[in-house]
């Protein structure tokens, strides 16, 4: 199943890029794309493992950028 | 933000005194330059600070905070200040213009509907369109997006259709038409009944299509995320040794000297401006087609049109209309019109597109009391009693079962001879038309400097010919099945280059397997055709063939202010890092070169959104 995010605050698009290899690299996960100019963040993961995922991938985006709220959209 | 302006006034403005004051008391004036900095940069230091708390070292603020704090720490106080200042006035108007942008395409895509009026009774009710179910009765009325695709049941309007194609006509709609949402509805008041759910409607489709676009990465914007992961770990090393390395080797150097010189890598050393700028370009090129009625999948695909060496056409549908119609009367002892009223009568009954064709032509009633004894032969023609007269309209098989001569000439399409009482009148030719669209497209591709123009058909060789003669076709392959379609493209990319691509232009319906094998796959007429979107990589929503074209302007505009901006940054940094490694340029070139160049290109990448200027 396929999720989207808004990423509110994310004004840094280094950041963006590391954000995406982070939670990619998240067990579970097949594929994220982080698009810096939408804001949105889109993770595509097994439905079972998704809860756990979203709440991994929110202590991601803190420790990446602490500015950024992962909302959903 | 504005505290931050607020910041660097208050810094700035301290600052200035403190230079223009020029005291001779080192303390008074170190003091003065701290409070300033203070002021301006506090808040960089801090979040380094936390950064480096959480282990996370390399970023934008910690090099900012070292590179000022070593400049104080040797001595250059109005450096470090004015470094911060002028990072933080960058910063400032680099969120600017990435914010701008944003909104720009953001206003690109603005076709999102935000309500539906629901039938209730006599009652209108405002709803979220996601909670539109199909079925539903909505009313749309003068000015109103349509919110969801359907079906009109009462009423007729005109409605302006260029959110979706670009096509800035007006379609006329009237009970029994079906509209698609994001189409603005621009006089009468419209109740249609529903027919997809808001999540299958074309806008969201549309939406979802452009927003993810992104996610399928051009080589461009691989390379600059494989040159970001490398390159500032890489310029903070070469800093680290310039500070310490050549004050112990070269004689007479000092620490003071190289570590100025080292801060200048620290300062140049984020990829910002390629990071930011190169997927915004991108982004900016796919929103800009969709608004042209354009619809690219992906990047990737936006860089590929570009590169487009040899483009494929199917004929039936994309460059013809695929609407057959008469073409030719040719009469013999009647008038034109009177062979056409007879064909078109004696072919009343029948539903195939060649009789239909004869009757669009003729135009008038069909008046059913003047037909008698209609009798098909089956792969021949028909034989009919018109006003009492034996009417005989078909191939020239029938011509030849009565024994009646016809005329033998070569004539390019399908023909329909017609006899009247077992004596030949003439002959109707149907056939299909080219798009009005089609000679302008292959004029702007052969101007695009495409290396061969191709048609595959499964029409006859005589039909091919014309066509391809007409539009100026480098080449035509006729009486093809739709298996031989993919063979002869396989036979089309042994004839490019290493690097070009192939490009297939079909109508999306029966072209799958063509539209997969090509590099880039383009269907025609979308709007409102799930298979075309499925199937193809490029969706020309339209009908009209010259797209094809504005989309490789489009892709050939975007790839290069990419590469100006990809060029333009990396050739500044390069530069600045040499002159300071040199010791020529100071902390303030520096600077310069981290968001100086970023704002710049993020201002080139913004032309990308002008679509209008091609």
């Amino acid at each position: 199943m396929k999720k989207t995010f808004k990423l509110e605050g994310l004004d840094c698009a280094n950041c963006a890029a590391k954000i995406e290899k982070a939670i990619n690299e998240l067990d579970g996960v097949k594929n994220a794309t982080v698009n810096f100019i939408t804001t949105k963040m889109v993770i595509e993961a097994d439905d079972e493992k998704m809860p756990a995922i979203i709440e991994a991938a929110e202590k991601t985006v803190k420790k990446i950028e602490p500015d950024t709220v992962m909302k959903k959209a | 933000m504005n505290k931050q302006v607020a910041r660097i006034i208050a810094g700035g403005v301290i600052f200035a005194v403190t230079m223009i004051l020029q005291t001779d008391n080192e303390m008074l004036e170190l003091a003065l330059y701290l409070i300033s900095y203070i002021i301006v940069g506090g808040n960089v230091v801090l979040k380094a600070i936390k950064n480096i708390l959480r282990g996370k070292v390399f970023d934008e603020n910690f090099l900012m905070s070292v590179a000022t704090i070593g400049a104080f720490f040797i001595g250059e106080y109005p450096e470090g200040v004015a470094v911060m200042l002028f990072y933080l006035v960058g910063e400032t108007f680099q969120s600017y213009a990435v914010d701008k942008s944003r909104k720009s395409i953001a206003s690109l895509m603005d076709i999102r509907p935000d309500y539906a009026n629901i039938k209730r009774g006599d009652e209108l009710v405002r709803t979220d369109p996601d909670e539109v179910k199909i079925g539903d009765i909505i009313v749309i009325k003068a000015g109103e997006r349509i919110p969801l695709d359907g079906k009109v049941i009462e009423g007729s309007s005109m409605i302006d259709t260029s959110a979706l194609t670009g096509e800035s006509v007006p379609r006329e709609i009237e009970v029994g038409s079906d509209i698609l949402s994001g189409c603005i509805n621009i006089n009468g008041v419209i109740t249609a009944e529903v027919t997809k759910e808001f999540g299958e409607s074309t806008v969201s489709k549309i939406l979802d299509l452009v927003e993810n676009a992104s996610s399928k990465k051009s080589q461009s914007e691989q390379f600059i995320t494989k040159f970001a992961r490398y390159y500032t770990p890489v310029v903070v090393i070469i800093a680290a040794v310039l500070a310490i390395v050549p004050p112990l080797v070269i004689e007479g150097a000092t620490f003071n000297d190289w570590i100025y010189r080292a801060l200048a890598f620290l300062v140049v050393s984020c990829p910002c401006a390629l990071v930011v700028s190169i997927p915004l370009s991108f982004f900016g090129g796919i929103g800009g087609a969709s608004r042209s009625g354009i619809l690219v999948k992906g990047s990737n695909y936006l860089e590929a049109l570009a590169q487009t060496e040899i483009v494929v056409f199917d004929k039936t549908g994309t460059l013809t209309k695929g609407v057959f119609n008469v073409q030719e009367v040719h009469a013999e002892g009647v008038s034109e019109e009177e062979l056409l009223e007879l064909t078109a009568y004696a072919e009343s009954y029948s539903n195939h597109p060649i009789s239909l064709s004869l009757k669009r032509a003729y135009s008038k009633e069909i008046d059913n009391g003047r037909i008698t004894d209609v009798e098909e032969i089956s792969g021949h023609g028909v034989n009919a009693i018109v006003d009492g007269k034996k009417v005989s309209a078909g191939n020239f098989r029938l011509m030849e079962k009565m024994g009646i001569p016809y005329f033998k000439g070569e004539l390019i399409g399908t023909v329909v001879h017609v006899a009247v009482e077992n004596v030949y009148a003439g002959y109707i030719v149907i056939a299909d038309e080219v798009k009005p669209d089609s000679a302008l497209a292959i004029r702007e591709l052969k101007a695009a400097n495409i290396k061969q123009i191709v048609m595959l058909t499964g029409d006859n060789k005589s039909v091919g010919a014309k066509v391809a003669n007409e539009l100026g076709l480098d080449k035509v392959y006729a009486e093809l099945l739709p298996g031989d379609k993919v063979d002869k493209l396989e036979e089309l990319f042994s004839q490019k280059s290493a690097k070009g691509k192939l490009a297939f232009v079909g109508d999306g319906i029966n072209d799958a397997p063509v539209l997969a094998r090509a590099d880039i796959g383009i269907a025609m007429g979308g709007v409102g055709s799930d298979a075309a979107i499925e199937a193809a990589d490029v969706v020309i929503m339209t009908d009209e063939p010259s797209k094809i074209a504005t989309a490789m302007k489009i892709s050939q505009k975007t790839l290069r202010i990419a590469h100006q901006n990809i060029v333009f940054s990396l050739a500044v940094k390069a530069v600045v890092l040499v002159l300071s490694a040199g010791g020529i340029s100071t902390l303030w070139e520096a600077v310069f070169a981290d968001v100086g160049v970023t704002i710049i290109a993020v201002l080139n990448a913004f032309r990308v959104l002008k679509v209008k200027k091609l």
